[in-house]
């Protein structure tokens, strides 16, 4: 991550989003800013303007850990043939109700 | 004094801190130290131009002479405005216009608060709507008086130097008409020496936890906006922003 | 291991092709990369540069409510090339980068805003023609292949539908209004009505990124479809207006259904690009302004955040 930005636009953070209670939080976008506190705020200017929402995270983007391209077949593919965790997966006896 | 006359004069001088504040801000638009902070300058703008609406929109409706928020704000002239000598200083430089800001969120949170609990429906219910926004911006400027007191040498100097010029400027907005005094009787609006004592146990702490001392202005303390006397900003803040109108006065826009 | 680069490019377009979205972390080809870079900054930048000819008209709008939404709007412009260098700066670049790179010269934003607001009737039009060019454009761009971009796009567009209609209210109000007033409008319709037309890029068959951009979908129609769309929607607006477009050539083709307008002139636009434009100059100076003015406070909140953190970090 770029440290040298500190001195001119402060970190990257990233925002979410809540957009009503009991949602979860979505991610909106992006600020700079030089603290937390500042983050916060900038995020509730930038990105809730026109009432998008009730509550706001935001996490340096250095923080966050993401999964690479790389990875994306042994992490995701696994999962396509396990179709017993599924519902569907299974029959129900003609007639039998509430499972 | 009426209670009409005592009401309108009292809802010019907030509805003229508003709009001349908002007016002030809306300068920077385009001209911040980082997006974020142009955004920021213009929701606490944005606010204040919304609370001159309903201010001055109610002024016009107790005063009955049909005239609207535009009529007071674009044709009025320089005497006949109320706002406090603070708000109509200008930008200077971001630590000018953070420290006049702060100084005035100040004042107007206190103020708000106790309108809140106003006998006049609607001062109570705007002083409801606008502590919220108030209340932000609050937060807003006294985190900045903080970054910017305890920043840099040369953030801290700018800082106090803004201090130094708007200090003598705090002490009008605690000052009280004929109007405060009508208005009090029928409890509609709270005793500004109470609004004095909150900021003061607020402000100074504050200053000093930013770094900044207090300047010694010796006893001088400006005043004059009650009677309508202005410092010099007010007439070309108010020549820029009523020349359009005026050009046209009978035009809709 | 070398995966061969020809194998990831076919891969690459392969994706493009059936359409999904490429994402930030993702393989790219160097110039895609490069292209979407040079796009998305030139587009930051340009909503931050055309921030300045609205925000003249910020402390001199005529009424109250058309003060409130100036700042509104000037601020989601704001806003917008904010969304824009987070885009950007997903693909590697960061925005002091960027900024510096627009202040060098070695960036360029819309010509259009190298044009003067001088009457408030060019707050209207900048509205209507210049949102309204953005608009038809943003719509396509936000159904290009890059994701950030993509998505950014579609966020701007959304908040920008207000930009549009506030802009014709204020030109309809003004061109059935006094004389004075209609005279104003038609006014800034004439001076806006080329640059507007021409802001949505050079035709075709001159264009040279064109090619390129549209098989990676970083442009998914081509600057002419684009701009007789807009054409198409704007004269019957115009008309309802009762103003007159400054073509003397322009013409309704009945069979094709179309409006189709006279050459276009484009020496000046090549002008104002290079730096002839009424306006390039000051533009660049109150951006550069900003810029040196600002760089004390943002070196003011970088020392204070270090402050508090290592005061927590002695306290804890």
């Amino acid at each position: 991550m770029n440290t040298k930005d500190e001195n001119d636009q402060g970190l990257l953070w990233e925002v979410f989003v809540q957009a009503k209670p009991g949602i979860p939080h979505k991610h909106a976008g992006s600020v700079h800013a030089h603290d937390a506190e500042m983050a916060l705020a900038s995020a509730r200017d930038v990105y809730t303007r026109r009432r998008e929402g009730t509550s706001i995270w935001v996490i340096p983007s250095h923080m966050i850990t993401a999964t690479t391209e790389a990875d994306s077949e042994s992490f995701f593919d696994p999962a396509d043939d396990k179709a017993y965790r599924h519902p569907t997966f299974y029959t129900v006896p003609e007639g039998v109700k509430y499972l | 004094m009426s209670t009409e006359e005592a009401l309108f004069q009292y809802l010019i001088r907030l509805g003229d801190n508003a709009l001349i504040l908002g007016q002030r801000l809306g300068e920077w638009c385009g001209h911040a130290h980082q997006l974020e902070s142009d955004i920021a300058l213009t929701n606490v703008a944005l606010d204040q131009i919304g609370q001159a609406r309903n201010l001055l929109t109610e002024a016009g409706r107790i005063e009955g002479k049909g005239r609207t928020e535009d009529d007071l704000a674009f044709f009025r002239s320089e005497m006949e405005f109320r706002n406090n000598l603070l708000v109509e200083q200008d930008n200077g430089d971001f630590a000018q216009t953070i420290a006049r800001q702060y100084l005035f969120d100040v004042f107007q949170f206190h103020l708000l608060t106790e309108l809140s609990r106003s006998s006049n429906e609607f001062l109570e219910a705007f002083a409801k709507k606008s502590l919220k926004e108030v209340s932000y911006h609050r937060k807003l400027s006294s985190d900045w008086m903080l970054r910017l007191g305890d920043g840099t040498e040369e953030s801290h100097n700018r800082l106090q130097q803004a201090i130094d010029i708007l200090w003598p400027y705090t002490a009008e907005l605690f000052e009280m008409t004929e109007a405060d005094k009508v208005l009090m009787e029928l409890d509609m609006v709270p005793d500004l020496k109470l609004i004095e004592q909150k900021w003061q146990a607020e402000v100074p702490s504050h200053l000093e936890e930013s770094r900044i001392r207090i300047p010694d202005t010796k006893g001088y303390m400006a005043r004059g906006s009650r009677d309508g006397h202005h410092t010099e900003y007010l007439g070309y803040i108010l020549a820029e922003m009523q020349a359009l109108p005026r050009s046209m006065p009978e035009a809709k826009w | 291991m070398t995966t061969d680069i020809k194998e990831m490019e076919r891969r690459f377009q392969e994706k493009i092709d059936s359409g999904l979205k490429i994402e930030a972390k993702e393989w790219m080809p160097e110039n895609y990369r490069k292209q979407l870079i040079r796009m998305i900054s030139q587009h930051a930048h340009s909503e931050i540069v055309g921030m300045l000819p609205e925000g003249n008209w910020i402390t001199r709008a005529p009424s109250l409510r058309r003060k409130a939404v100036l700042l509104a709007k000037v601020q989601d412009e704001a806003g917008h090339g904010l969304y824009l260098y987070s885009a950007a700066e997903t693909l590697g670049i960061d925005r002091q980068t960027m900024i510096n790179q627009l202040l060098e010269g070695k960036a360029k934003y819309s010509s259009i805003f190298n044009y003067p607001t001088l009457s408030w009737a060019d707050i209207g039009a900048i509205g209507w023609l210049v949102d309204g060019a953005a608009i038809v454009n943003q719509t396509m761009l936000a159904r290009g292949s890059y994701g950030p971009y993509s998505r950014a796009m579609v966020r701007i567009c959304k908040e920008e539908s207000f930009h549009n209609r506030q802009g014709y209210e204020i030109i309809y109000g003004l061109a059935n209004g006094s004389p004075e007033q209609k005279q104003m409008a038609q006014d800034a319709l004439n001076r806006w009505w080329w640059p507007s037309i021409q802001m949505l890029g050079p035709s075709d068959a001159q264009s040279k990124n064109s090619e390129e951009t549209m098989r990676w979908k970083i442009k998914v129609e081509s600057n002419d479809t684009v701009r007789q769309r807009f054409i198409d929607r704007t004269v019957p607006q115009a008309h309802a207006a009762g103003l007159s477009i400054p073509d003397p050539d322009l013409k309704f083709n009945e069979e094709s259904g179309h409006w189709e307008i006279g050459e276009i002139e484009w020496t000046e636009f090549y002008q104002v690009i290079k730096g002839h434009g009424p306006c390039n100059h000051k533009r660049m100076q109150a951006r550069q302004k900003a810029e040196n003015e600002g760089k004390w406070v943002r070196e003011a909140a970088a020392a204070y955040a270090k402050k508090q953190k290592s005061r927590q970090q002695i306290a804890a």
